[in-house]
């Protein structure tokens, strides 16, 4: 079984529309969308859910009013600013270190589990697909991406499937680094653009910080040839391998619009070059 | 919120690469006397489009614990305490000496550990995860994070960008997409939110997480449309049957694209549009002071013929 994680550094350059050509294209395979923060894979990928867990994100505090003296110690203490002048806490900042309630005189605050969102098995047309949605204004995506991971995982080793299929996350902070530890090939999806070519080395480092193997898609490569010559340029230096170019369609932007996968909707010229990504990404996973 | 006479508005998405960088550095350069605060950490981007002179660059850090191995008696009580795992004490044993280990990576930075511990072993040192760069462009100061490669924690780099807010100039905060801890740092000091959103079910989806996300934190908020021809009336409808107010739209065209690609705003090659984005602000300083009273206005409008 291999891992194989969609990412980008910016956003919106195609990593879901991507990872949803693959999930046409590979046969047998789990997939999982560990973009919590604003996951949009089901939209093309129309689940069934099966099974729905709560995620315990950590702990919620509250102060009992009746008990509290007011001695201000927990506000004075707080490092997120989350306790309010009339001793509420608000669960927006509290990052549930608990500090308040360990240094409370009276024992005036009481702890309980936070459910911050639901994670999610599903039946897809396309196959298993585990999935999550943190709930509203809450955090700690990046232990939520490692739980939707270890179920699509679960599921892979137990129906014996050859690939686990992840749609990553922007950026290059906790959410990213949980969406790719131990993965075995990223891919990096790419625009020529300014933006996009210096977001990707970013991602490109921080993968190669965690010691992830990383290739690149260059995506709508024909807006801009001169930064595809200079991404080319950057994944030389870096040691990276370009895998593949999709040229700029309206189509991509109508099978969006219309929920359909990619691959499934474009004339054939762009469905080679996916294709043609795909049994590279074969090959390089060996499977 | 905010509690200055000037006005701050943050650009949020919920869905990444609609436009938030562009809103901003084209908003920041129509109108000129401006503060634009870049607070998407992990990909910061505004630095590429309005080129400021940077005039200083200084570490940012996160405080992380560090044991005094001589005064600790391996009690345990940190590693008990630690509500993010990340802080492990090994106890001695008759073949080996007690260790505590520090994984600084999880720390974060809540203070627990040294505060609590009873020999008083813990004290807390300074980490780097990040660098806060200062400079500007005439009239328009800048200041933005940029996280370290391999750091996890964006939003304490955040706060320490949000430190750097004026007190006197319009501010406009480039937030990180999604809708969750940074996103939430980013946005939660302003008096307005802008949402830059696309017109595909992409586009709606995350629109949908991040005006909920506004309304719980109680920020005003309104909707810019971009590329707002390339795909279904969905966001539209959706703004209008929650009484969302749309600001703008922006219809898609190579030039921009092709412009954006290069490095290159829309002010730049169409300024027309500058008239546009000073109405977008006057627009937001009119539903601002609708809420506030009307003391606003003289002190802040643009006029948009000049």
């Amino acid at each position: 079984m291999k891992q194989i994680v969609v990412i980008s550094g910016k956003g919106g350059t195609g990593k879901t529309v991507f990872t949803a050509s693959l999930a046409v294209l590979a046969e047998s395979k789990v997939l999982a969308d560990c973009d919590v923060d604003a996951a949009d894979l089901h939209l093309i990928l129309k689940p069934v859910i099966v099974q729905t867990d709560n995620f315990v994100g950590g702990k919620a505090f509250e102060i009992n009013r009746d008990i509290c003296i007011k001695c201000g110690k927990c506000i004075q203490f707080c490092r997120f600013k989350a306790i309010s002048a009339d001793f509420i806490i608000d669960p927006i900042f509290c990052e549930g270190c608990g500090l308040c309630k360990r240094i409370c005189p009276v024992n005036a605050i009481s702890e309980s589990d936070r459910i911050c969102g639901q994670s999610y098995i599903s039946n897809s047309k396309y196959g298993p697909f585990a999935h999550a949605k943190l709930d509203i204004a809450e955090g700690n995506s990046g232990k939520l991406v490692s739980k939707v991971r270890q179920a699509a995982k679960k599921i892979a080793l137990q129906k014996k499937l050859d690939y686990v299929i992840i749609d990553g996350t922007p950026g290059i902070g906790c959410a990213l680094i949980a969406s790719i530890a131990g993965v075995d090939l990223a891919v990096v999806v790419v625009e020529p653009t300014i933006s996009g070519i210096h977001d990707m080395q970013r991602v490109l480092d921080v993968a190669a910080h965690f010691k992830v193997v990383s290739k690149v898609v260059i995506n709508k490569f024909d807006i801009n040839l001169e930064n595809c010559a200079e991404i080319e340029e950057v994944c030389k230096i870096k040691g990276v391998e370009i895998i593949g170019r999709i040229p700029f369609s309206r189509q991509v932007s109508e099978s969006i619009v219309k929920c359909i996968p990619m691959v499934e909707y474009v004339d054939m010229p762009i469905r080679e070059k996916i294709i043609a990504i795909w049994e590279k990404i074969k090959i390089y996973t060996q499977m | 919120m905010n509690n200055h006479s000037n006005i701050v508005i943050s650009i949020a998405s919920g869905k990444g690469g609609t436009g938030k960088t562009t809103l901003a550095v084209n908003l920041a350069l129509s109108l000129a006397n401006v503060e634009v605060l870049d607070c998407d950490v992990e990909e910061p981007n505004v630095h590429l489009f309005l080129k400021p002179k940077i005039r200083h660059e200084d570490k940012a850090y996160l405080l992380v614990p560090e044991v005094e191995k001589e005064k600790c008696d391996f009690c345990g009580i940190c590693q008990e305490v630690c509500a993010y795992n990340a802080i492990a004490v090994l106890k001695p044993t008759s073949k080996t000496k007690g260790n505590v280990l520090v994984f600084a990576a999880l720390c974060h930075s809540c203070g627990a550990c040294s505060l609590l511990c009873p020999q008083k072993a813990i004290k807390e040192v300074k980490k780097e995860i990040g660098v806060v760069v200062n400079g500007g462009l005439e009239s328009i100061d800048f200041v933005g994070g940029r996280l370290n490669v391999g750091e996890a924690m964006a939003p304490p780099l955040i706060e320490q960008v949000l430190k750097c807010i004026s007190r006197t100039k319009t501010v406009i905060i480039d937030a990180p997409p999604g809708a969750s801890c940074s996103m939430i740092s980013a946005v939660k000091e302003s008096d307005f939110c802008i949402l830059v959103t696309e017109p595909t079910p992409f586009g709606l989806n995350d629109l949908i997480l991040a005006v909920e996300v506004l309304r719980k934190l109680k920020i005003s908020f309104g909707v810019v449309i971009n590329r707002s021809d390339i795909g279904d009336s969905a966001v539209l409808d959706y703004c209008v049957r929650e009484d969302i107010v749309v600001l703008m739209q922006i219809p898609f065209e190579e030039k921009i694209a092709r412009a954006y690609s290069q490095g290159i705003t829309i002010v730049d090659i169409l300024p027309e549009y500058k008239d546009k984005f000073r109405s977008l602000n006057n627009q937001i300083i009119r539903i601002i002071a609708k809420r506030n009273g009307f003391g606003y206005i003289k002190k802040n409008e643009t006029n948009c013929c000049n």
